[in-house]
Order: C-alpha cells, then structure tokens, then sequence
C-alpha cells in the first residue's frame, strides 16, 4: 500500500496539478480535494498548494480559511493529520490559526520569482525527515505577499522550541523577520513554508534541481512506516 | 431618452447620428445605410462602428495580409489557419497546439498596468477558446528611452500588469523581449503571446449552427469599461488635444479569468459546446456578429437578460462593451443544464441570452422591442477593405546611404575593451532579470526553458517528454533601413532561436506594429514587410497561422519605427534532449557558424557608441539559415553540442557574454585570421551561431558541417574566469556580470 496525500483545490488555486505530480513523482498517490466539500476521502496527509485562493481578496488566505474543506483539515491537524502550506498554502495556515504570524506584502513591493537557497534548521517534522538538520536545499520561490512577520515573543518561542524549519540563505528575498521561510506547529505535523518544492522535484524541469522531493518522500517513508 | 429601434429608425431616416465621433468615415456611413435599406439605429451604428474599426476589420492591411494565405508553404501540419481565434498546429502523438501574438499597445501607454494585464487576458482567452488549455505566456515589450522620465511611469505599470494578471492565471511566462528605443516614447508596444495544447479532436471552432440552439453568455458581469476600445483607442493617433481615454481602457480581474479557464475546460471536456468565441476587442458586437457570421443560419439575442456590473448601461453600451473575462457559447437545448452546472461550480455567472435561428439575420432586443436587424456577415467579415496608397518614403535612400560600416571603429585593444563593456552594458543588451523575476516562470511544472535562453520550452507530455519551443523577436532599426529585409530578419532570429534550443520550426504568428496607414511612407513600410514576411515564410516552410495589425503606433506626424514582431513555434521530440545556451563545462571547444561580414547598420554597437541609424541592415539568406537550423537540431539530437546561442543584437561578443555568465564559466577566444578583431566582435551577420562542442564530438560535428557545407570556424575554448580575446582584451566575468546586470535595475527600481 501507498499513503494517500490529498491536496486541496480552492478557486484561483495554481499549484494543485503541480503538487499533485510532486506525490506521483515521490511515489504516493495524489487526491484531489474540492474546497466545498468537507470530506477528506480518508487522505493520510493533506497539502494546501499555492496560488491566489478567492484572488487574494481581502488578504492572502484569509476567505479560504472559511472554505467547508478546511473545516476538516484544522480538525485533522488538531488531532495530528499531515499538513503542508506551500505559499498561498502557508498564508492560509497562519490565516486558520494553525500556525502563528501572518505574511506581508514583500519589502520592495514587486514579486519576485527566483531560484531560493534555504537550510533545513529542523529535519524532525512530518515533511522534513529526509533532510538532515543544517542541509542546504535551493528551490524555487515566487510571491508579491511573503514577508513573515510575528511579534518577538512569538518569534523566540518558535526559535528556542525549533519551528523554524527553514531559513533563507545569503539573500532574505522579502524581508521575513530573521530570515524565516517556513516553520512548523508544536507537534511538528503542521508545516508552512513560502518556496516551492513542488517545483524542485524533476531534474530537468524548472530550476534543473529535485531539492524539493524530500518533502514528499519524507512524508511517504513517514506514513508507510508508520 | 428613447429607445431607438428599428421601427423608429425606419420612421425617422433623417435623424442626426454620431457616426463621426465613432469613427466612421462618411463613406462607411453610408454604406451602412445602403446595407440596411434605411439608417442604423444606435445599436446598430455602435456594432458596425467597432467592427469596421482598423482593429477589429483589418480594413487597411487585408489586401496586404492575404499573401499570408496566398504565399503559404505546403505544410501538413496545418490543422486550423489563419481567420479562427488562433491558428492550430499538429505537433504529433495526437496533440495540436494553438498560439498567437497580439498587441494591446495603446491601452499600455494610457494605463500601463490595466493595459498590460488585459491585453494577456484577453490573449488567454483566444487561446482557450479554440479547446486548448493555455500553459505559457511571452511578452515582447519596447518601450520609450530607457532614462525617459516617462519610461519609468509606464515599464514598471506594463510589468506589474503583465505579473499580477499572468502569475495569478497560472501560466509561466518563458520569454520575450524588451527593447527601448526613443521612437516608442508615446507608443509602447505591449505585445503578448499565449500558447496553449490540446489533443486533436478537442479543437473548437467559432461558428452558431442548429437553429434552437442556446446562445450562453458567461464569465464577468458587463460593465461600462473599455467602451470604444478599439475604435477609439487602438484605431487612431494620439493627439493632446483630445480628453482623456482612460474610461476606454478595461480593467481585468484575473481570478474571474482563472475560473473562466477551469470552467471552460471542464465543459470542453463534457463535450457541451458547439461553437465558442471569447469576447474581447468590441465585446458582443464582436461575438454574436461573428458566431452568427460564420455558422449557419441567424441568431436571435434577449440583449436585456445580460448581467450587468451597472444597471443604467444603454443597450448601445452593452454591445460595445469591452469588459474583460467573458465568454459566448452555442450549447444545444438538452446541454443547458449541465453547461449552467459546471459554471455553478466554478461560480461562473452564466446566462442563456438568446438562440440560433433559421433566419439569415442578427436580432437583438431589448425588453422586447428589436433594436438591431443585421445580416450578421456585413458587420464582422464584409466591412470596408481599403488599398491605402504607398509610395517609397523620400528618405529612405539618403538613410540607407548612410553608411554604418563607414563610422569611426575603435583603434587598438583598450577601446575595444571599452566598448564592449558599453555594449553589454547598454540598456537594450544588459540584462532584463530585474524584469523577469517578476514573472512566475515554474507555475505548470512543465518548464524547461525560460528566459533568458533563446527560446521558452515546455514539456506538453510527461510520459513521452514531447514538448514546443516558442522564441518572439523584432528588430526595428532594421526594419526602418529596410522593410522586406527587415520582417526576414525577425522571422530568421525567432526561427534560429529555436533550432538553438533543439527543435523544429514549425510554423509563425505575428504581430505587426506599424504607424498610421494614412501615412503613404508608413504603408510603403506595411506593404514592404508583409512582402518580406509571406516570401521568408515560403522559404522557411513555415506557415503564418494568425496573429494582429497594430495600426496608428505614432505620435502627431512622427511614426514608430515599422516593427514586425515574428513568433516562430517549434517542436522537440524528447524535451531531454534541449540546448542549453550557458558554457559550462571547462574544456569544451567553441564554434562560430556561418559567415561574418561587415555588417554593422542597424546594430547595437552602432547605436551604443555612435547613437546611429543608418545604412543597410545585414543581408538575409534563409537557405543559409534552414541549413544551420538543421545542423543546431542534429547536434542537439545526437548529442554533438552542449550549449548553443543564436548571434543577433550585440553580435559575437553579446552572444560569449551571455552564455559566459549563464554558465558560470570564462572562455578564451581567438581571432579567426581572415577576420578584423572589430567586425568578429560587433557585426550583426544574420545565420549565425555559437556553440559548445565536447572534445570528443568535435571530429563527428566537424564532419557533419563539411558535409553539409556550413562554415564552422573553431574559435575557442570553455575556460577561466575571464573572457579572453587573445591579443586584444581580458575581462574578468566579475565585472562583465556587474556591467550586464546593474544597469536596469539602476534605471528603474
């Protein structure tokens, strides 16, 4: 048997087929999930892929939050369901309270697409265990709204519990606060980050890399062992 | 005010129209009448007023264009030419693929971002209309002088435009270009490519046959923007004196466009459709003319059970409206309830707004009253065709006796070290990253190439690895010293660029930019590059399948340069087998192909370090170019170069730099012996390129060249951190790649 990782399709969702091919390409099976419907088809894990959900109206993420879907996807990851926010993805968990701070438009207002160098900072989460801590990994990263921000107290108590699980190397692309890409819940099942590892999954397409399979392979190896 | 219908324009046939401020000359006015049998009333007069506009009629470039047709290489591959949304063509496996070029250059000066984004909606949706789902855009840009105060209002509001509206659709932007020049101050041109793919029996045509069948209008409320656009805008000369065109420019909302992609593909795939057409220029006028025009039998239109954005629109409003994201279909009865459902799920507005008939006649009503009695083909394929007079301009022989080659050349290895550094870093031959990075280049997970390679590719099949290359170039300053040779000149770059990337031309799209068709010397230039264009297009064997006329490009007397902007579509068996343009293995040895002259009219270093324009431009031999086509190809197929990069704009030292930089690695040049330093480094000779060969192919690719017979002059090497032109110059990389990148991000962050 294989895992089942649903990935979600909300209106002005991009990524969905992307994320979708990544799961194949890794070796799991891919399930389309529809924002109106609140049934998760018994996936093993779930992905919430980038885009423009609902256009970006009101803020980033923010009328997604509200969809049937993620009705059953904050009960899942409550109770330790496999999560991933890729970009829009990730606005949408900090938009569902899922995990903490929010994103601003970037620093230089213009969007930006570019070839990210990242470290891996914890290779412990549900999505990360094929890496090793303090790897470096390049994949692509492409928003106008990827600004991390939090308050400091929030921002310690994700340094000293490591939820950081990324941070951007040699250029901070948007002006996060303390260069912070991507970080995770308490119980490491939830994970959100702004680059884009289902872009990275292919040798030849795209930036040329597959950096970004070990996303996908980490949570196959996780769920079929487990 | 009183609604104007058929009735009362019978009864009234001396009421005072508004024909001229529409744009209708009096003698098309007329023949509206005669038509007709008595006055337009207001609907009717706002239906032919925008599609007897140049935009949408082509009423003065047709006699010219039809050597497209007339002309048109034997080609198998041809599925649907040129007159449907977009020309389709056979890639093989069963998949057509659908592209076009299209110009929304006015709308782009008055309100960059609006103009710029609607004009890839509006591109998206020809594409998607003919079955194909879209998977990559390419923008080609000019714009004004690169330190023009004016051009920092309108790049960054094109840019932005181009991103917000294309990153928010999906479609990774793969390439283009971008090119200032002082001639484009008051008309940017914002030209725009979509590509789209789909299998063979998926192909849509736009046509209403089946008397009974459902006229479905879906997508967008209709609002009141982007009234007269194309009359008003896109068909006229800018003049200060005129007020303020905003309101015709629409406003785009790509997530409704996002939909409309999903929606209509979904109902593609329940097979619900039997005719479609995407409403852009001339909004309903267009579509309900058109679909009506080209299927059988009339079509009967409820105009006032259209949803509008403002309830106090006019019905002449309505059908002239050029609100964006907005569809028309021909569904049958029994299919009208699954087709309402699809759109349901996507949240698409969609509304029944009338029927095919039986009849021959266009009917449109409102609440009840007809408003418009037409023969649907005398409003959108029989409108007025004009042989405007050309006549050679005055001065084109003292420009062409302006000699390039004759200009002060620089003596010695220091100032050509100088010059080099100017050229690379000129703003028309530095890099555009700072632009393209705001482009989304992975969404799809199909994308091989993407600027700034020669030509943008994407895998169309994951399991085969079948995939296009699509490569869009124009050369102005050419074009200006020589029309015919001009057109040949972009339609041989774009073809180049894509045999460098490893695939097969296939076939063309274009998007002619020119001035004002009234201007005898601005026609000479149409007809001259058409000429140029259809000829080339014999030669190469590529077909054009469609493409747009961007006419009145000129401020007050002083036009554009004429710029054809040529898209040639290619495609590569196994997308694994792509060329690269970066030199980055160490070691391997560099070849130029094919002839260097003494070329230097029109080129970039002529323009650098002389800002001069004058002479010929280089000589076109497209048997020549066929035959390096077939040699980048076959060495792309059988392994024999690694990197390949086309010679065009900057000439050698631009292409070195260039593939130097993309690859990390230096490279040690020599000078060919029968060769000037100068002209090897700056001459713009067309049929050439640069490639990396390994050393252990060099003897098989050696012999390849001999036996075809095209020059292949071993000149150098992959090596160091420098480029190095043995005897006259080194350049570290360091500072060639601080020379080629700071200068636009200086101009415009």
């Amino acid at each position: 048997m294989t895992a089942r990782v649903g990935v979600v399709t909300f209106p002005g969702t991009l990524d969905d087929r992307d994320t979708q091919r990544a799961i194949r390409v890794a070796g799991a099976e891919p399930v389309p999930l529809w924002h109106r419907d609140k049934d998760l088809h018994q996936v093993d894990a779930v992905v919430l892929p980038g885009g423009f959900s609902y256009g970006d109206y009101l803020r980033a993420g923010a009328i997604s939050r509200f969809s049937p879907v993620m009705e059953s996807v904050i009960a899942g990851a409550r109770d330790g369901l496999p999560v991933l926010g890729i970009c829009n993805g990730f606005q949408v968990l900090t938009e569902s309270h899922l995990l903490p701070g929010a994103m601003l438009r970037n620093n230089h207002l213009h969007f930006i697409c570019r070839d990210q160098k990242l470290r891996v900072e914890n290779a412990d989460t549900a999505w990360t265990a094929d890496y090793s801590a303090g790897q470096e990994i390049s994949i692509p990263l492409k928003n106008i709204d990827g600004r991390y921000v939090a308050d400091e107290r929030t921002l310690d108590e994700l340094e000293a519990e490591g939820r950081v699980v990324f941070r951007y190397l040699d250029v901070n692309p948007n002006g996060s606060l303390r260069d912070i890409a991507g970080i995770s819940n308490a119980a490491g099942n939830v994970v959100g980050l702004m680059p884009h590892p289902e872009h990275a999954v292919e040798p030849l397409i795209g930036t040329g890399r597959t950096d970004g399979l070990g996303f996908f392979t980490s949570i196959l190896k996780k769920l079929v062992t487990a | 005010m009183t609604l104007d219908t058929v009735t009362n324009a019978e009864k009234t046939p001396e009421a005072d129209q508004p024909w001229a401020e529409l744009g209708l000359k009096p003698d098309e006015y007329a023949r509206i009448r005669e038509i007709l049998g008595r006055r337009p009333t207001g609907a009717e007069l706002a239906m032919y007023s925008v599609m007897w506009s140049e935009h949408c009629s082509y009423k003065s470039s047709k006699v010219h264009l039809k050597q497209f047709g007339e002309k048109a290489p034997e080609n198998d591959a041809m599925l649907v030419g040129i007159g449907e949304n977009a020309g389709v063509v056979d890639v093989g496996q069963g998949y057509a693929v659908t592209f076009k070029v299209e110009s929304h250059n006015h709308p782009s000066y008055i309100e960059p971002h609006q103009g710029a984004a609607t004009g890839i909606g509006g591109i998206v949706r020809d594409i998607l209309a003919m079955g194909a789902r879209p998977v990559a855009v390419m923008d080609p840009l000019r714009f004004g002088a690169a330190d023009h105060p004016d051009t920092k209002r309108v790049l960054p509001g094109v840019v932005s435009g181009i991103g917000s509206y294309g990153n928010c659709l999906g479609l990774p932007n793969i390439g283009g270009e971008v090119v200032f020049d002082a001639c484009y101050q008051g008309n940017p041109l914002v030209n725009a490519l979509c590509v789209g793919v789909m299998k063979h029996e998926d192909i849509h045509l736009a046509k209403a046959s089946g008397a009974g069948n459902k006229v479905i209008l879906y997508g967008a409320r209709t609002g009141g923007d982007g009234i007269g656009g194309v009359s008003v805008l896109a068909s006229e000369t800018f003049d200060d004196a005129k007020p303020s065109k905003r309101p015709a420019v629409q406003v785009g909302d790509p997530f409704q466009e996002k939909l409309l992609i999903e929606c209509t593909l979904e109902i593609f795939k329940a097979d619900l459709v039997d005719g479609i057409q995407d409403l852009g220029g001339a909004g309903l006028s267009c579509a309900t003319s058109e679909l009506a025009s080209a299927g059988s039998g009339g079509m009967r239109v409820e105009l006032d059970t259209v949803h509008l954005r403002d309830s106090s629109l006019s019905p002449e409003e309505i059908l002239m409206s050029e609100s964006q994201e907005r569809m028309c279909a021909i569904v049958e009865p029994g299919k009208v309830a699954r087709f309402l459902e699809i759109c349901e799920k996507w949240d698409v507005i969609a509304t029944v707004i009338g029927e095919v008939t039986d009849g021959e006649r266009l009917e449109i009503f409102w609440h009840g009253e007809q408003i418009v009695d037409v023969p649907p083909r005398t409003v959108a394929h029989e409108g007025p065709v004009y042989d405007r007079p050309y006549a050679r301009p005055s001065w084109q022989d003292a420009l062409q006796a302006d000699d390039a080659n004759k200009l002060a050349r620089p003596a010695g290895g220091d100032e050509l070290r100088r010059q080099v550094l100017a050229l690379v870093s000129s703003p028309n031959q530095a890099s555009k990253s700072w632009i393209t990075d705001q482009y989304d280049r992975f969404v799809q997970g199909n994308t091989v190439l993407s600027h700034p390679e020669d030509s943008g590719m994407v895998r169309i099949d994951e399991d085969t690895n079948l995939g296009v290359a699509i490569a869009t170039d124009g050369n102005g300053r050419f074009t200006k010293l020589d029309p015919y040779t001009g057109a040949q000149l972009a339609l041989a770059e774009a073809y180049r660029n894509v045999a460098a990337t490893g695939a097969k031309p296939l076939a063309i799209s274009d998007c002619l930019n020119f001035g004002s068709p009234e201007d005898p010397d601005v026609m000479w230039q149409f007809a001259e590059a058409t000429r140029g264009l259809a000829d080339g297009c014999l030669i190469l064997g590529t077909p054009v399948t469609g493409g747009n006329v961007s006419l009145y490009n000129q401020t007050g007397d002083v036009a554009i340069h004429p710029t054809p902007v040529v898209a040639v579509l290619g495609v590569i068996d196994d997308v694994n087998r792509r060329t690269p343009m970066a030199f980055a293995e160490e070691g391997q040895l560099l070849y130029l192909l094919g002839d260097t002259k003494e070329e230097l009219g029109g080129s970039a270093w002529s323009e650098v370090v002389h800002s001069h324009l004058g002479g010929l431009p280089p000589a076109v031999d497209l048997e020549r170019e066929r035959l390096l086509g077939e040699i980048l190809i076959a060495g792309s197929r059988d392994g024999m170069i690694d990197a390949a990069h086309d010679l065009s704009d900057g000439g050698l030292i631009q292409a070195v730099t260039e593939s130097c930089l993309r690859g990390g690695k230096g490279a040690r040049i020599v000078v060919p012996d029968d060769l000037d330093p100068f002209v090897f480094l700056f001459s713009e000779s067309a049929g050439r390129a640069v490639v990396a060969v390994p050393r252990s192919e060099e003897l098989r690719f050696n012999d390849m060249c001999g036996a075809r017979g095209l020059p292949a002059a071993r000149i150098g090497v992959v090596d160091g951190e420098t480029i190095e032109i043995q005897d006259q110059f080194t350049i570290p990389l360091s500072e060639l790649k601080q020379a080629h990148e700071a200068t636009i991000p200086a101009l415009l962050a």
